[in-house]
């Protein structure tokens, strides 16, 4: 009959009226400042960079190569390079980025800093809610903001910081072995260069270690 | 008459108080100033209301919540949105008609105020009691066709012109049916004064209430006039002229800040008029529906059962997708105005079955009423029978794109 599909659609959408009051697994609206779902654990943002220990300045990763500069698609990495040098932590003697800014009006999210960087120091951060009243100032992120420590990496990405970890400490004992290595070689050349069986005044020397976080 | 007590004349012992207290040569002014802000306040307050209840009401009808942040439950929205729209650019198009442009949302809210006149919102409170009450609601309402004709024109837009003139078929068009739906009311009445229509059904026998509604004539009128009413006031579904999807926003594409608002105003004030008109005429204005029931003042079931209309409007614009042009021009003509002058001929049956003819009370009225819905139902069956026959629904196919 006319006006039959009519009814059939009105009775439809009272029992949503009525029901949503009713039951609340209806309502897929998430009131979001209140309530939060959780962030998936590949969510990111923009970048942020890591250090290791507590001292931001000391414990910084970056080395300021430039690849993430020169890689970044947007270009909106912005790096200088120190003059001096610091040990990283293998204790290599390194340089360090003087100025490290993201201009974050600019960045794209691609995360091709993250994959291209040789030395873990550059990591997708997933902070949103960043809105500034300064959209100069507010939004081109200084080293001293962009810095992070390893933790804050642990506690938003653990698979994915787990997995650098791992990789970072069998560098690490490369590394010592590597050095321990050498020292023994040293040893090995200053005994010979030695008078034979006179070899305890070789004293290995081993460099200064940084460890690791 | 003690129906309603104190609380019913409220509003009128007061408008009096205020009259009586003025210097005489200015009582008439101040009268009708009452009269005009009691009206402009009260459904411009409604307004803000009902734009609140749509919005959550819909919500609620697609399983949201609905605007829930500004004040408790979201009541402070409609604040909020007045803010928003005054403070909002007034662009107008260079190449418009400044003046015609101005004028059409003024006209057009000035015209449906003009309506609210002739509307008894409770007893002893309409603002003029005109004798041809009914007549002149249906004049000045056809005005809003001028006005939005003239929103659609000045823009010198396409797609205002397009929808000016959707506008202006399908309120032509569905004018027909709601003044013949309403005819048979004033058939019955034998009055155009929406005054004497009201007191007409506010009579009672045992204790049901002579509310046209309760016929079948006019349970029938009754639909058609609503349907009728959702077409002449652009509302879902009939809201072709201003379909966002089509033509934008049809004939206020190009109006912005204050004056979309006093469009958007106007469009509810127009559903509020029109409802009121439907409730005079069938509902029994502002009469309650058992005698019992006398004691609720008249105010309250006038503007109970607007609510009840609005909330409907609503359900209904939360359900039905809009209709197309074709569609919307042969269910004016080819249902709605059959449909309303075989409502006017059962009306003219029931006047004429009376007890004499059908025999005495409780079996004869019985039998008037089937009599009068049998003349009104047969037709109705075989118009949508007639109607549907010959439209299939098939699986659309495509000679081009595959």
């Amino acid at each position: 009959m006319l006006g039959e599909g009519i009814i059939q659609g009105l009775v439809e959408t009272a029992r949503n009226f009525f029901g949503s009051y009713v039951e609340k697994d209806r309502l897929t609206t998430v009131q979001y400042p209140e309530e939060r779902l959780p962030l998936p654990e590949a969510s990111r943002v923009f970048p942020f960079l890591l250090y290791d220990g507590s001292d931001a300045e000391k414990g910084l990763r970056c080395v300021a190569c430039q690849i993430c500069e020169k890689e970044c698609p947007p270009r909106c990495i912005h790096i200088e390079k120190s003059k001096d040098k610091k040990p990283d932590f293998v204790g290599k003697a390194q340089f360090y980025p003087a100025v490290f800014d993201i201009d974050v009006a600019v960045c794209m999210s691609c995360q091709i800093c993250v994959e291209v960087c040789p030395f873990d120091a550059i990591r997708m951060d997933n902070k949103f809610e960043l809105s500034t009243t300064d959209r100069f100032g507010g939004l081109l992120w200084t080293k001293e903001q962009l810095a992070k420590p390893n933790e804050y990496y642990r506690q938003i990405h653990p698979t994915e910081a787990a997995e650098t970890d791992e990789r970072r400490v069998k560098e690490l004992a490369d590394a010592k072995a590597k050095a321990a290595a050498a020292a023994a070689a040293a040893a090995a050349k200053a005994a010979q260069q030695a008078a034979p069986g006179d070899g305890v005044s070789a004293v290995p020397t081993t460099p200064a270690k940084v460890v690791p976080q | 008459m003690v129906a309603g007590g104190a609380a019913d004349q409220v509003f009128v012992n007061l408008d009096h108080w205020i009259v009586g207290h003025t210097p005489v040569p200015l009582q008439t002014l101040v009268s009708i100033v009452i009269s005009i802000a009691t009206i402009i306040v009260v459904f411009a307050g409604l307004f803000a209301l009902t734009t609140v209840f749509e919005r959550k009401g819909l919500g609620r009808i697609q399983n949201r919540y609905g605007p829930n942040r500004v004040g408790p439950f979201g009541v402070f929205q409609p604040l909020a949105d007045a803010v928003k729209s005054l403070t909002k650019e007034d662009v107008v198009p260079r190449s418009a008609d400044h003046v015609v442009h101005y004028l059409a949302p003024l006209v057009l809210v000035g015209v449906v105020f003009l309506t609210y006149a002739v509307l008894p919102v409770g007893r002893n409170m309409t603002a003029v009691n005109l004798d041809a009450g009914v007549l002149f609601f249906f004049a000045v309402g056809a005005g809003t066709e001028l006005a939005i004709f003239m929103a659609g024109w000045s823009s010198h837009n396409k797609y205002s012109l397009l929808g000016a003139m959707r506008a202006i078929a399908q309120m032509i068009s569905y004018e027909i049916p709601l003044i013949l739906s309403s005819v048979a009311v004033i058939m019955t009445a034998g009055t155009l004064s929406t005054v004497a229509i009201v007191e007409k059904q506010a009579r009672y026998s045992s204790t049901l209430a002579h509310w046209y509604v309760f016929t079948p004539w006019g349970l029938a009128g009754f639909i058609l006039f609503m349907i009728a009413a959702t077409a002449e006031t652009n509302r879902s579904p009939f809201d072709l002229p201003e379909g966002e999807s089509e033509i934008i926003a049809g004939y206020f594409i190009e109006y912005s800040g204050f004056k979309f608002a006093l469009f958007f105003l106007a469009e509810y004030l127009e559903m509020f008029a029109v409802s009121g008109l439907g409730i005079t005429l069938f509902l029994g204005g502002w009469s309650a529906p058992f005698s019992f029931l006398t004691w609720i003042p008249s105010w309250i079931w006038f503007f109970g059962k607007l609510l009840t209309l609005i909330f409907a409007f609503i359900w209904v614009r939360g359900t039905l997708p809009r209709l197309r042009m074709d569609q919307l021009m042969n269910f004016a003509w080819k249902f709605m105005l059959p449909m309303t002058l075989i409502v006017i001929l059962s009306a003219g049956i029931w006047h004429f079955l009376t007890a004499a003819v059908v025999g005495p009370k409780p079996l004869g009225a019985v039998i008037r009423w089937l009599v009068c819905a049998l003349v009104i139902f047969a037709p109705f069956i075989t118009l949508a029978r007639t109607l549907e026959r010959g439209r299939k629904i098939e699986k659309r196919t495509y000679r081009f794109a595959e």
